[in-house]
């Protein structure tokens, strides 16, 4: 293709130009019209096609009739942060249909509901009209049943249109729906009669396909909740007790199953663990630190309102040291906010919940990979720090689908921390509940029932034998060597990943899933603009002492997060010299949807340009 | 003191059948008023567990925020504690008997502290039924933080500062039998017989115990028709209302026969009606059981006694069906399942 077509590019040039395995479908329905299991069943075919794609469910707050769009992008070369311009949208909703026409780009594909005639509304567009109704009704005699398979067809059509192969889009149907034959036959029905239609009616005009590759080979297709859950159940989790929230409901949903499943004793049925659906998360929390202070692995998983509503005993647990584990999936506040919404909004406020003075560790994952093990390693870190500890997932984590390696049998023994044993006891020959033994921070602690010397765990002052006391001393000292303790942890949490770029001048630093519109938005800066960039991926706090010297080897640091005020800014603020916090610079979005790449280079351009 | 084991016996002194004396059951010197109820009760349970030969090891207690929930300092001092947040206690507990369901739990509340901020978590330990002993030191206001209106007040007391109470009392006992709590009982701190056995009796029984003890507070226990005896109290008062002197009270003691109705007369001045319920009575009809709550709190009276058991109720830890080592010493290979079962679960993802 000469330059001068490029400049006097049309959709009909465009198509001359082929996307191959690099296109965004946008399917707009109705909350509660069973849209979700034909857009699973796409996303799985093209995982089974080998190419690498992520789903996204941008849905609303409502059970059902509010408007709500699944997002997928496959992409060749693995971006799979939400992509901002839609390649491919499907109309079925007849309420958003027209905004979300006007609001593509030039050269965009609409697949729509043919009686909402949307093909006039733009002349730079590829339109595919489908008479879903029509389609629908030979197909499934039973015309209540037909609300349901009247999605699958545009799976259909777009296996015609994008060459999704048929054999993958019919295994991804019996994958999703399992054993129910009738389900089965019928969805089939409906994929074959969309395949069909576009076959003889819609002649191929666009540029996108789909083409199969080999870069899912082995992989998996995971929730970050579920993986958090396989995670919480493989770190030997035995105490779950949690209240329902969207987006954090599903890690105890799952765990309930595979707990079901895998935890109860061979022998007799019964079983080694106990969840509990609390009356409400100040419930949640209280039994978990109960169980935690009694020697169990447990754990709650709630969301920004529940978190807040957990701030007074969080205080407690960490003031008298008790462990448990505490999964926040993140989303918009306040209370109630846009629950199905993402964000990165609980971190300043977690970091330092509750009253007096307290820091709590933080762990936080950006990927379901590491979902699985940051949420392992959180359960060896609470008993190791005798202290609540937080993993921090996000909506979009936690509830999308995403395509990732295998998760690995974990390589270390459970690390129960320093408990108290016949045999530490004879070593220190005197023990006190709260005695910095070894100038970690960090005392041993009996359990009730373990036949150790006993204990008052209390909220009230005492001193490092455990007893009650008012004295300035005891509490200072107390208070300093939990903030010592603190300092401990920073060599035990995950530490940063660190990419560093020759002759970058400038860096980016960000966490959770933030990652995946970060990695591509530097790809972009470098081919788009030429602009290199190192890139610092937080996955704790405390941080580690490599955060400073990061920011001292780049002239200028984005901070990247997904919130209005900065909140990681503002922590790693807490950690920095004047001169180093001087070289920070802020990206936030936070408008509820993933973060895409172009928001993060766009933003990082423009104050570059500044 | 809290950290050690209990102390070995003394000679000559007698000894139950783990061989402790009533020593080992004792706690940490009382920091609570001279007279306050609260010191009969621990000095009760004290004595219940030394008889029902309770090894304190096996015993945690727990209790949530005031003068009441300080009590678990002064008794089982081998025992492990826990004092919770304000109203939080049957939460924690709920997770530490999860934890391990072979330990005795007893739980020391006040009726602030379950009947207002923590009556959420109240109705649910109920409701579930958790083997747990939960003793509600009731004195029909908040010690503590001096002297404020409890939801357990009656209609028309008056506090000290001469605010009146206007609202009904909860009465935790019909709350908890109508909630599913499958032993209620109500007594008196004074009531050395009575509160014994009942405490033995509750060490028995599997599930909820909900033992709400009235238990008078000196200091600010002002009742309807009380002030003239408080006068040297009230001399003392600066106008902020806080308290510049306690006096000192010997305990209250009462003893009379079942099927009597007793009038205690408290330091302030004011009075209680104790009704102990009748020998015949049947504690096992649930609905005689609220008649006779709902006949008492008519004539302005307390029903005492054992009001209701249900020894049949599964308890919560026997709903969940939990294996019979407690949780909390699983060894890890019963913990962390199998290389095979994530293998089986990753199939399944893939
Ligand atoms: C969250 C919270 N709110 C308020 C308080 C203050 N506070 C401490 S004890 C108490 C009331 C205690 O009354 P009650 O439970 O009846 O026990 P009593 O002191 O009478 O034995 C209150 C309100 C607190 N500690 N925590
Ligand atoms: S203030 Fe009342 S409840 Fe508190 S210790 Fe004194 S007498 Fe007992």
């Amino acid at each position: 293709m000469s330059p001068e077509s490029a400049i006097q590019e049309t959709p009909a040039a465009a198509a001359a130009q082929e996307m191959v395995n690099d296109f965004s479908i946008q399917v707009a329905t109705v909350n509660g019209s069973g849209s979700q299991t034909a857009n699973l069943v796409l996303v799985r075919s093209l995982f089974q096609m080998g190419i690498p794609v992520s789903g996204k469910n941008l849905f609303p707050s409502n059970i059902a009739g509010l408007p709500t769009w699944y997002t997928i992008r496959a992409n060749r070369r693995g971006y799979v942060a939400r992509k901002k311009e839609i390649d491919l949208l499907v109309a079925m909703n007849p309420e958003t249909a027209k905004e979300d026409v006007l609001a593509l780009s030039a050269g965009a594909v609409v697949i729509y509901d043919e009686p909402l005639k949307l093909q006039d509304l733009r002349g730079d567009l590829i339109f595919y009209p489908v008479p879903f109704d029509k389609l629908v009704a030979p197909v499934c005699p039973d015309a209540k049943l037909r609300r349901l398979v009247r999605n699958v067809i545009y799976d259909g059509v777009l296996s015609k249109l994008l060459g999704i192969e048929m054999s993958e889009l019919e295994a991804a149907l019996g994958k999703q729906l399992g054993k129910k034959s009738k389900a089965v036959a019928l969805n089939q029905a409906a994929l074959k009669a969309g395949y069909d239609f576009a076959d003889t009616n819609l002649p191929k005009r666009d540029r996108f396909r789909a083409e199969r590759m080999n870069a899912t080979q082995g992989k998996i297709l995971i929730e970050g909740n579920a993986a958090v859950a396989i995670g919480a159940m493989m770190a030997g989790v035995t105490v779950v007790t949690w209240y329902p929230i969207t987006p954090s409901s599903t890690v105890c949903e799952t765990l309930i199953e595979y707990m079901k499943q895998y935890r109860l004793d061979k022998a007799s049925g019964k079983a080694t663990f106990a969840i509990v659906q609390a009356e409400d998360e100040l419930a949640s929390i209280g039994m978990a630190l109960g169980a935690g202070w009694a020697g169990a692995r447990s754990m709650t998983a709630t969301s920004g309102p529940g978190i807040s509503l957990m701030a007074e005993l969080t205080g407690l647990g960490y003031y008298s040291e008790v462990p448990a584990v505490i999964i926040d999936v993140q989303r918009l506040g306040p209370s109630t906010g846009l629950p199905t919404r993402t964000a990165q909004g609980d971190i300043l406020s977690t970091a330092v919940l509750s009253h007096g003075d307290t820091r709590h560790i933080m762990l936080i994952p950006n990927s379901v990979d590491e979902c699985y093990k940051l949420t392992m390693a959180a359960f060896d870190l609470a008993e190791r720090f005798q202290t609540p500890v937080f993993v921090m997932s996000d909506l979009d984590l936690g509830m999308n689908t995403w395509v990732a390696d295998v998760l690995q049998y974990p390589d270390k023994p459970l690390n129960r921390g320093k408990r108290l044993d016949a045999g530490t006891l004879a070593r220190l020959g005197e023990w006190g509940r709260y005695v910095d033994v070894d100038g970690d921070g960090i005392a041993y602690r009996s359990v009730p029932g373990d036949g150790m010397p006993t204990y008052f765990n209390r909220g009230s002052g005492h001193n490092s034998r455990g007893q009650y006391s008012e004295r300035a001393d005891d509490y200072t000292n107390t208070v300093d060597r939990l903030a010592r303790k603190f300092e401990t942890a920073r060599q035990w949490v995950p530490a940063e990943t660190v990419d560093v770029e020759p002759e970058a001048r400038i860096a980016v630093i960000a966490y959770g899933s933030t990652h995946w519109a970060v990695e591509e938005a530097r790809d972009q800066l470098r081919q788009e603009a030429g602009v290199k960039t190192s890139y610092l991926r937080l996955r704790a706090y405390p941080f580690t002492a490599e955060v400073g010297r990061f920011i001292d080897g780049h002239a200028r640091v984005y901070v990247v997060e997904q919130n209005r005020d900065a909140q990681m800014l503002g922590l790693l603020k807490l950690d920095l010299t004047a001169e180093q916090v001087g070289r920070l610079r802020s990206v936030r979005y936070y408008t509820g949807l993933p973060i895409d790449a172009r928001s993060v280079s766009d933003a990082v351009l423009a104050q570059e340009r500044e | 003191m809290a950290t050690e084991t209990p102390a070995a016996q003394t000679p000559g002194k007698k000894v139950n059948r783990i061989r402790l004396d009533v020593q080992a059951y004792r706690g940490g010197k009382s920091t609570l008023c001279a007279g306050c109820g609260h010191n009969a009760i621990s000095e009760r349970i004290v004595e219940a567990c030394f008889e029902m030969d309770v090894d304190p090891q096996r015993v945690i207690k727990l209790s949530g925020i005031g003068c009441s929930s300080k009590s678990p300092a002064y008794f089982l001092g081998a025992a492990h504690g826990f004092n919770a947040v304000h109203g939080r206690m049957a939460a924690v507990a709920t997770g530490a008997v999860l934890a391990n369901q072979h330990l005795v739990a007893i739980g020391v509340s006040g009726d602030g502290d379950t009947g207002a901020i923590g009556a959420g978590h109240f109705v649910h330990l109920m409701r579930r039924n958790v083997p747990m002993i939960y003793i509600v030191e009731n004195n029909g206001c908040y010690g503590l933080t001096k002297g404020q209106m409890s939801p357990t007040a009656d209609l028309g007391s008056k506090l000290k500062n001469g605010v009146v109470s206007d609202l009904p009392p909860i009465d935790l006992c019909a709350l908890a039998i109508q909630l599913g709590a499958s032993f209620v009982a109500r007594s008196f701190s004074g009531d050395k017989r009575q509160l014994a056995s009942l405490l033995k009796a509750a060490m028995a029984h599997r599930g909820t115990v909900l033992l709400d003890v009235i238990s008078p507070c000196v200091t600010f226990n002002d009742h309807e028709g009380s002030t003239k005896s408080y006068a040297y109290v009230k001399a003392h008062d600066d106008p902020l209302g806080e308290v510049l002197f306690v006096p000192y009270f010997d305990d209250i003691v009462v003893d009379y026969e079942p099927g009597t109705t007793e009038v205690v007369t408290l330091h302030d001045g004011s009075r209680v009606y104790l009704k102990k319920i009748a020998d015949g009575y049947n504690p096992k009809d649930k609905l005689a059981a609220l008649a006779l709550l709902d006949e008492t709190a008519r004539k302005g009276e307390f029903a005492t006694g054992l009001l209701y058991v249900d020894p049949d109720r599964t308890s919560f830890t026997d709903l969940l069906n939990l294996v019979d080592t407690p949780l909390s010493l699983l060894p890890e290979d019963v913990l962390r399942p199998s290389r095979e079962a994530l293998d089986q679960i990753m199939e399944r993802l893939r």
